[in-house]
Parts: C-alpha cells; sequence; structure tokens
C-alpha cells in the first residue's frame, strides 16, 4: 500500500467518483493523494487484531420509530430546486443506449 | 475593507421577540437550512439553492425570540481550516485582515469576533467550530454527537458532524445551547435524552476538579504557543483544579483515522449532488455525461480532493487496510480517552498549533492544512464535547485553550471556561478594524 498512485489509478478513482480531470489536475492529485496516503500507512501500524470497528459517533440511544406516516414536503416544494422539473418528476437525460 | 464574514443577509433580521434569546442577533452557518434563504454550503454547486424546509435549531431558535441576521461563509461543504476553501471569496480575520479566520466555520467566527451578531452557530466535523473560534478570539462549543438535532445541517461526515454554539463568552454559548439542544423526532441520530440547563449546570460547577495533561503531546508545540497553554493552565490551577497527568498514546494515529473515516463518508455523502434533484446541472447528451459534467464544474478543488481520497479509501481492495483499519483505530482511540478520563474529570489541549496564519500560507499544500487540525479531531472521533475559549494572545495573535470532557457533560466544560472567563480579560478584547463599525457598539 506504499506505492505512488499510478495515472491509471487517478483516472479510475475520478471515473468512480464521477469527476473529470485535466491533465494537469490528475498530474497534481496523483501527487497530493500519494503524499497524504504515505501519511495514513502509520493506520497499519497499530495493532488491532480482535477490535471491533466504531461506526458511528455514539452507540444510538433510541428505539424505533413509531409506524405512523407523517406528513412530507408537497411536491411543488420538492420540485422547487429542480435543475428541470417537469409533470410533478425530476427530468433526467436518457440513462439506455438506443437499441 | 470588508470582512466578508456574511454570504446572504436578509433586508432586516428575521424573528426577534420574547424568549430566553429575545432579541439575541444569531448568524448562521451557510451549510444550515431555513426555509426561503439561499443556503450554498460555500458551494457553486448549490450557489441557486433555496431550502424549502427549515433545520431544527435555526427553528428552535426563531422560537426562543432570537434574531437570525444572516449566512455566513464557510470552506465548501465544511471541508477545510481557513475559508479559503469558500468558492466565494476568502473571509479575514477581523484581527489581522492578511490572516484566515480559521475554519471551516470562519464566517460565523468573524462575524461574532467583529461585533456583527451577539452569537453565532457553526458546524464542527474535526474542529470547525473550535479552530476558528480560537484563532478570532471566542469561545465556541463541540456538543457531544447526538446532542443537537442536524435536521437540515448539509452533511460532510455523519459520523462526526455536529452543530454547536459560538460567542464571546461560554456563558453566552450556554444560553444558545439551551435553545437548540435536545432530542428532535426529525433526526434519528439525535439523543432521546432531554438535555439539561447548561447555564445552570455551568453554575453549579463542582469544586477540586481534575485537569488532565499529556505531557507528550505538547513535545512538538511552539513555544510562545507553549507559554500561553501553560499560563492559561495556570489560571485553572487558581482557581483550585488539580492538573493531573494522563496518556493519550495514540495521538499519531488520530489524524490519519480521521482523514480516511471523514473522506470516506464525504465521498458518500457528496454523492447525491448529481444535478437531479437541486442544485446546480450541466447538461450532457446522457445521465452520466451530465452527472459527470455537474460534478466537475460544481466542486472546488478541496473537494474533488476529498472525495477522490475517500472513493479510493473505500474502494475494493483498499477499503480492509484504509477505512477498516481507521474505524477500528477509532475504537482504540475512543477506548484511549475514556481511559484517561477515568484519571481526570477533562483533558487540556491546545486548540491549534499556531496563531491565524497568513491568506495564501497554506493553499498549495494540502497536508499542511491537515496538520493544522491534529489537536481538534480527538473530539469528533470519539463523539464528546469539547470546547475552546480564548486564552489570550501570541504574535498579537488571539489563540485558545480546549477542554475535552465526558459524553453529555457540556455543562462541566461551560462551567469551567465561564470560571475561567471570570478571572481574565482576553474574551472582552475587541479587535480594531473598520469593518466592526456595523453591528453592536
Amino acid at each position: 500500500m506504499s506505492e505512488a498512485l499510478s495515472a491509471e489509478q487517478v483516472a479510475h478513482v475520478a471515473k468512480l467518483a464521477r469527476l473529470e480531470l485535466t491533465p494537469a489536475e490528475a498530474e497534481s492529485y496523483g501527487r497530493e493523494l500519494s503524499d497524504i496516503l504515505a501519511y495514513m500507512e502509520r493506520l497499519g501500524q497499530v495493532d488491532t487484531q480482535g477490535v471491533e470497528a466504531t461506526l458511528g459517533g455514539q452507540p444510538p440511544s433510541g428505539g424505533l420509530r413509531a409506524d405512523v406516516s407523517r406528513a412530507s414536503l408537497p411536491n411543488e416544494a420538492a420540485l422547487s430546486n429542480a435543475p428541470r422539473p417537469e409533470g410533478g418528476a425530476f427530468r433526467i437525460p436518457r440513462i439506455l443506449e438506443e437499441a | 475593507m470588508s470582512l466578508h464574514a456574511f454570504l446572504w443577509q436578509p433586508d432586516s433580521p428575521l424573528g426577534g421577540g420574547s424568549g430566553s434569546l429575545a432579541d439575541c442577533t444569531v448568524a448562521i452557518k451557510d451549510n444550515i437550512c431555513h426555509q426561503g434563504w439561499p443556503t450554498t454550503a460555500g458551494s457553486r454547486l448549490l450557489e441557486n439553492f433555496v431550502p424549502p424546509y427549515s433545520s431544527t435549531v435555526t427553528q428552535r431558535l426563531l422560537d426562543a425570540g432570537a434574531a437570525l441576521v444572516g449566512k455566513t461563509n464557510m470552506d465548501e461543504f465544511g471541508m477545510g481550516s481557513s475559508t479559503e476553501n469558500s468558492a466565494f471569496g476568502v473571509t479575514r480575520n477581523p484581527w489581522d485582515a492578511e490572516r484566515v479566520p480559521g475554519g471551516s466555520s470562519g464566517g460565523s467566527a468573524a462575524a461574532v469576533a467583529a461585533g456583527l451578531c451577539d452569537m453565532a452557530l457553526g458546524s464542527d466535523t474535526g474542529g470547525s467550530i473550535r479552530q476558528p473560534a480560537a484563532l478570532c478570539g471566542i469561545t465556541g462549543l463541540k456538543p457531544t454527537y447526538g446532542r443537537v438535532s442536524r435536521y437540515g445541517l448539509i452533511a460532510y461526515a455523519s459520523s462526526l458532524d455536529q452543530i454547536g454554539p459560538m460567542a464571546y463568552g461560554a456563558r453566552d454559548c450556554a444560553r444558545l445551547l439551551n435553545v437548540i439542544a435536545g432530542p428532535d423526532p426529525l433526526d434519528a441520530t439525535c439523543s432521546e435524552q432531554a438535555a439539561p440547563d447548561f447555564l445552570a449546570q455551568a453554575e453549579a460547577l463542582p469544586t477540586r476538579l481534575r485537569v488532565g495533561v499529556d505531557e507528550a503531546l505538547l513535545q512538538g508545540l511552539r513555544p510562545d504557543m507553549r507559554a500561553n497553554f501553560d499560563a492559561a493552565l495556570q489560571v485553572y490551577r487558581q482557581l483550585g483544579a488539580e492538573i493531573v497527568p494522563v496518556s493519550l498514546s495514540l495521538m499519531s494515529s488520530a489524524l490519519p483515522a480521521y482523514y480516511v473515516i471523514a473522506t470516506a463518508e464525504a465521498s458518500s455523502n457528496l454523492a447525491r449532488y448529481d444535478g437531479v434533484r437541486y442544485g446546480r446541472r450541466v447538461e450532457g447528451s446522457d445521465i452520466a455525461r451530465m452527472m459527470t459534467g455537474t460534478r466537475t464544474q460544481g466542486f472546488g478543488a478541496e473537494v474533488k480532493r476529498r472525495i477522490m481520497l475517500g472513493t479510493y479509501v473505500l474502494s475494493a481492495g483498499y477499503a480492509d487496510a484504509y477505512y477498516h483499519q481507521a474505524q477500528k483505530v477509532r475504537t482504540l482511540l475512543r477506548r484511549d480517552v475514556e481511559a484517561a478520563l477515568k484519571q481526570a474529570d477533562v483533558l487540556a489541549l491546545p486548540v491549534t498549533p499556531t496563531p491565524a496564519f497568513r491568506l495564501g500560507e497554506k493553499t498549495s499544500d494540502p497536508m499542511s492544512m491537515y496538520l493544522s487540525d491534529i489537536y481538534t479531531i480527538h473530539a469528533n472521533l470519539t463523539g464528546l464535547p469539547a470546547l475552546s475559549h480564548p486564552s489570550g494572545f501570541v504574535e498579537d495573535l488571539p489563540v485558545g485553550f480546549q477542554l475535552l470532557g465526558p459524553a453529555w457533560g457540556e455543562g462541566l466544560l461551560l462551567g469551567l471556561a465561564m470560571k475561567y472567563q471570570s478571572v481574565t480579560d482576553h474574551h472582552f478584547r475587541r479587535p480594531v478594524q473598520p469593518a466592526s463599525a456595523s453591528g453592536r457598539s
């Protein structure tokens, strides 16, 4: 886990994150992320055998909420910030390739 | 010169009436929603976002008679320690306009310090309330995780984020916390235990408290910062506190654990900015191009850096070495701090390694910016409450002193800070600068 990030790895991570990088950005992010990851490696020196993971800020205190419905945002309010509202819904570009 | 503490202000303050905060002016960090008030979280992506609902905390402020004066500048989505990562320009430190106010709640800290409002709300994921409070010479508290509802807070790292009060003195922080704390059915991560009267708790502070100090932790501290820390400790000693040695042996693992967990959670939380439901959209011929274009043009450089880091540490083949290991280290850190809190009632820490740095000084070196969070992340990783109060001046700039307490121990921290502030006057000092002409006298 110690090697610097390759250009391919940087491109792969950017793709997973839905970000497009210019060649200059790919170079600088690659270098910076390698430095930061090298610093993070000291985590590996901590003996965590048999230690449970902490997932949250404090153990959840509450039980389950009563299973009753309650009012939610009216359709118009929920769509008030939508870039392309249409017919009470969010319009998006096509997802599937045309046959 | 304008401080640029606010990103948006209404023509006249909203609310103001009777209640425990009657006519107190309160500024709101721009990642906290209020219905009809533009809310950007410092991001281009949310430049035109107007929330259709209000956060629990802003609603409670209005119910308590507070007057809301506007939305304050911040690092984009809370990611930064200087407010230089705001898409809408930097905020200046009221004590020295060439220096940063800290971050990410830099606008809130600067607004209070300059007297533009009485109090402010900030949010703290790794020190984002305490560090700007220290660098601007005011008091700030990160409550226990689950103490304050986050309904309406724009998420950065959900296992770390917490909303908290900022004001000149600890007494006003207690008054503000009294209003915003307590159970909220709209936030499942908010504790169901009722909030106490923090001001009453603070005023009924037990005598003979033990303040724990880890000497090893202070070894690398600059001599002038160390002298300031020791002077504050001496005040507590004179007030009757016993200073006891403690050991936080895992300190050097805290920062890497923090940046793994925070960026992993951020990469997941910020996946919602896809151009579909709200925020900016950059059109594309298919949905993948639309989403990629939207995110590429909408996010700033630091946000992209953290999203990529988080994506990497969660990705197949690396999650065990980074993310899962960081969560286990987090368990050990919690045990470490809990053990220290058996030997002492509270722990004392610096807030920052230095006073406010110059604008631009760290922007080209992300790692050095991250290292400035070294003393504040423990409270977030453990979920424990921590408070920063002014402890005087280094290089004529304000610096802070930090107290970290047991879960739900905010009253204890506020009480100690109020005691300290009853015999010191650092928190009464005001910066002299032209921007403070408006606001209270």
